[in-house]
């Protein structure tokens, strides 16, 4: 079997493997859509008080609320991605037998956790996003390229959102309990990431820090194309850059920690 | 065995296993300051973003920080302490569906207790310190016209809130015998209730605030007596005592969660495995 083949099956897996929980499905979509709920009246009081504030209408923080609940769990930015998973392995030694498959570690569980995404976005995303654009006056572009350039950077987004959460799980080759750093890092990135208040709305300095950083390439960039507010190819660019980055700090940890690290066993 | 003796006996089974959790816990002293500074900042981040916020602008729906900090603190705190003292029962889904329920309906103690219990967590501890800070800030800061009514009324606040909370985490392990998977939805009512409740009801809409209010009344934890000691109208033109009922419905909540945990305990069926 070519490899492209092999990872597109592990990825047919990873979706599959979500997709057998249909009542699990249906309660995160419930959650989702509660606080979607919450979230959209205290953003409409907010640009109520500042209208334009970052630059958005208050149509346009509607919808950023919404894709905000739709890629909530698409780019496990609260958890719950394919790194709970590994790190168990690490720390059970398991992990020696995916090191044994004549496949590549990083690319294994990366097809695996776009696997999980895409089912999330589908499964979780969708109906969320259509309620809010159907119970609130929300900004809709309505020319089918600004979706399409939408859909790239969500593309580049997991990209960066596993990037991210492969160094968390490697981290467990040295740590072997690897729950304080995943809970740092879960921390971090809803703060970063734009999942509590949109990055443009950071004031001063912290606004510009916190835009640089790779978080804000999994929701504030594809909201920026969505919403017209940012040029596509530089912001593919920008999340480019970072995937390119993180994913080749992970192949490098990686190669560290598979030659230095041994392997519990029991 | 009366009702008094049977609820003497949970308590009495509740605290030796928490306190069994918490001598196991402190056995990894770092671990436990590491896992309860991470919950102080988690729930402090909720208030960094509302911090951020009013960055911005003055006012959110009509309330200054202050006033929002005093409802914030009010709803976390209740809040936090439902969720240290019986927080673990949203775990229930998963020892209905891996069968380990058995182990507890053999042991001669309410299973209530066993399974509140469970896997006890000081370090949840870190949600109430944050929300009673943020809390004694606000003290400092908002402007109230103190009156014995209003001063006795705050510690009512709390426990009522707290009561109210324990219902809700009570009904939701008592919804997950029956839909097991689904017990995510239970999110949205405990930890969506309580960021919903941080914001003041002026915010949302009306259909919102009244179904809180009189289907599943979390408006009883700070908004209705909140409204009242900051001295603010509360959307919905209720009568003045209405602040004073919390502890009523907090009541009326814990039997209606009673009711439910018995009828799903008694509904439960063992995996058999």
């Amino acid at each position: 079997m070519g490899a492209g083949r092999l990872y597109a099956a592990v990825a047919a897996g990873g979706f599959r493997r979500y997709a057998t929980y249909r009542a699990a499905t249906a309660a995160g979509v419930f959650t989702n859509t509660a606080f979607g709920l919450i979230l959209v009246y205290t953003y409409r009081a907010l640009w109520d008080e500042k209208p334009h504030l970052g630059g958005y209408d208050q149509a346009q923080a509607v919808t950023y609320v919404w894709l905000g609940q739709a890629l909530l769990s698409t780019l496990a930015i609260g958890g719950g991605g394919v790194e709970d998973e590994l790190m168990e392995r690490i720390r059970t030694g398991d992990v020696a037998i995916d090191l044994y498959r004549p496949v590549d570690l990083q690319m294994w569980w990366l097809a695996a956790d776009l696997g999980r995404a895409f089912f999330q976005l589908l499964g979780r995303g969708l109906v969320p996003f259509a309620f809010g654009a159907l119970f609130f006056p929300a900004y809709l572009p309505t020319d089918a390229g600004t979706w399409v350039a939408l859909l790239v950077a969500l593309l580049l987004a997991m990209l960066v959102g596993f990037g991210i959460r492969y160094l968390v799980a490697l981290s467990a080759f040295w740590l072997l309990d690897g729950t304080g750093v995943s809970q740092m890092a879960w921390l971090l990135g809803y703060f970063c990431s734009g999942m509590l208040l949109p990055l443009n709305v950071f004031p001063g300095a912290l606004g510009e820090v916190v835009r640089a950083l790779p978080w804000s390439s999994l929701l504030q960039a594809p909201a920026d194309v969505l919403l017209g507010h940012a040029d596509p190819l530089r912001t593919y660019l920008f999340q480019g850059a970072w995937a390119a980055v993180l994913l080749g700090a992970g192949r490098l940890l990686q190669s560290v920690a598979t030659r230095r690290v041994v392997v519990q066993g029991g | 065995m009366g009702e008094g003796g049977r609820v003497r006996e949970g308590a009495r089974a509740y605290l030796l296993i928490a306190g069994m959790w918490m001598r196991s816990t402190m056995a990894y002293r770092f671990s436990f300051a590491m896992t309860t500074f991470g919950n102080f900042t988690a729930t402090f981040f909720d208030f960094v973003a509302i911090m951020l916020m009013f960055s911005r602008v003055d006012a959110l729906g009509g309330y200054a920080l202050p006033e929002v900090a005093f409802l914030y603190g009010l709803s976390a705190v209740s809040f936090g302490l439902a969720d240290l003292v019986i927080g673990s029962m949203e775990r229930l889904g998963r020892r209905v569906r891996d069968g380990t329920l058995d182990t507890l309906l053999v042991r001669p103690a309410p299973v209530l207790a066993q399974v509140a219990a469970d896997r006890f967590a000081l370090r949840r501890m870190g949600r109430v310190v944050q929300g009673a800070l943020v809390l004694g800030w606000s003290l400092t800061r908002v402007d109230i016209d103190w009156t014995v009514g209003k001063l006795l009324l705050m510690p009512v606040i709390l426990v009522s809130g707290f009561g109210i909370f324990c219902s809700v985490f009570v009904a939701g392990a008592a919804f997950q015998f029956v839909a097991q998977d689904a017990s995510e939805v239970q999110n949205a009512f405990t930890y969506g209730g309580t960021t919903l409740l941080q914001y003041p009801p002026t915010v949302f809409a009306k259909e919102l605030v009244r179904g809180v209010t009189f289907v599943l009344p979390l408006a009883f934890v700070n908004w209705l007596p909140a409204t009242y000691v900051l001295g603010r109208p509360y959307p919905l033109s209720l009568p003045e005592w209405v602040a004073f009922a919390p502890p009523l419905v907090a009541a009326g909540c814990c039997a209606l969660a009673g009711l439910a945990w018995r009828t799903g305990l008694r509904s439960y069926r063992s995996t058999g495995s």
